[in-house]
C-alpha cells in the first residue's frame, strides 16, 4: 500500500487528512493524483490546482517520480512559513 | 566534536525562546567564529491591507526536518560557517510572537550574512510550513491560508 497524505488548505478543501491506494495499479506521483481526482468532482477540481506540490518520503519530487508500497506521498499547496 | 565541524541543530516548537539564550549557545565554547548573524521573524498585525489578529502555523513532521537539514547543509558547502540553529514555532501565535529563528556563526561576517539570508530564503519556499491568519474585518472573525508570494520563489532562485 502507499501511503497518501494532504496539509493544509488542500487537506480541509477534501476533508482528508490521509488514506492507502494500492500501489499496484499506480506507478507514479502523477498516476497517484489522477486516481485521486477519479474519486468525485470535488476532487478533481482540487487536484486540478497546478500549483499544488508533492513529496515522496519527505523529499520534494515532481509528477514523474516513480512510486512503490510503503512509501508515503504527500501533496500540499506552495509553503508559507518564516 | 571538534569547532571545525558544523554545529547544527534544528527545533520544531510550539513554545516561545529567548534570543539571548540562543546567540549564548551559539557563542558558548566557540573561540574560532567572529561573526553571529541572528534573524527572527514575528507576527505582523497587517498582511495584504487585512487587520491580522492571530496565525495559525501548520507543519509537515518529519518532512520539515528533513528539508531545513538539506538547506543547513547547501549552506555550508557555499560558505564556511560554524554553527547553525533553526528554530521555526508552530501552532497558534499572536501579534507581536516570535516566529522563526536562524543563527549562524563564522569566522567573518560575509560567510555569517549569507548564509542566514540563505537559509531564511529557502525556508520561506521549500519547508513545509503552512500559516492560517485569523482576520477581523467590521468586528467579523474569518480564517484564512496565505497565499505563496512569488517574490519569495524569485528571491530564493537568486542564489541559484
Amino acid at each position: 500500500m502507499i501511503k497518501i497524505v494532504f496539509f493544509a488548505a488542500l487537506r480541509e478543501q477534501l476533508d482528508c487528512a490521509e488514506l492507502s491506494l494500492s500501489a499496484d495499479d499506480v506507478k507514479t506521483v502523477n498516476e497517484v493524483k489522477q486516481r485521486l481526482s477519479d474519486r468525485n468532482s470535488q476532487w478533481r477540481q482540487t487536484f486540478s490546482n497546478a500549483s499544488l506540490l508533492s513529496a515522496v518520503n519527505h523529499d520534494m519530487v515532481a509528477g514523474d517520480h516513480l512510486v512503490k508500497s510503503g512509501d508515503e506521498v504527500a501533496f500540499f499547496p506552495p509553503v508559507t512559513g518564516g | 566534536m571538534t569547532s571545525q565541524d558544523l554545529f547544527a541543530e534544528i527545533s520544531i516548537q510550539a513554545e516561545d525562546f529567548s534570543l539571548a539564550d540562543e546567540v549564548a549557545l551559539l557563542e558558548k565554547d566557540n573561540l574560532t567564529d567572529g561573526a553571529v548573524v541572528t534573524f527572527t521573524g514575528r507576527v505582523r498585525n497587517n498582511n495584504n491591507g487585512n487587520s491580522v489578529t492571530s496565525l495559525t502555523l501548520e507543519h509537515y513532521p518529519g518532512m520539515t526536518e528533513k528539508s531545513l537539514a538539506k538547506i543547513i547543509n547547501q549552506a555550508k558547502e557555499q560558505w564556511q560557517i560554524g554553527r547553525v540553529k533553526v528554530i521555526h514555532r508552530i501552532g497558534e501565535l499572536h501579534i507581536g510572537e516570535q516566529i522563526v529563528f536562524v543563527g549562524v556563526t563564522s569566522k567573518h561576517r560575509q560567510d555569517a550574512f549569507a548564509a542566514n539570508e540563505f537559509i531564511m530564503d529557502y525556508l520561506k519556499v521549500k519547508a513545509p510550513f503552512w500559516k492560517k491568519e485569523q482576520i477581523t474585518e467590521a468586528g467579523k472573525t474569518s480564517e484564512n491560508w496565505l497565499d505563496a508570494k512569488t517574490g519569495d520563489t524569485d528571491k530564493a532562485e537568486l542564489w541559484s
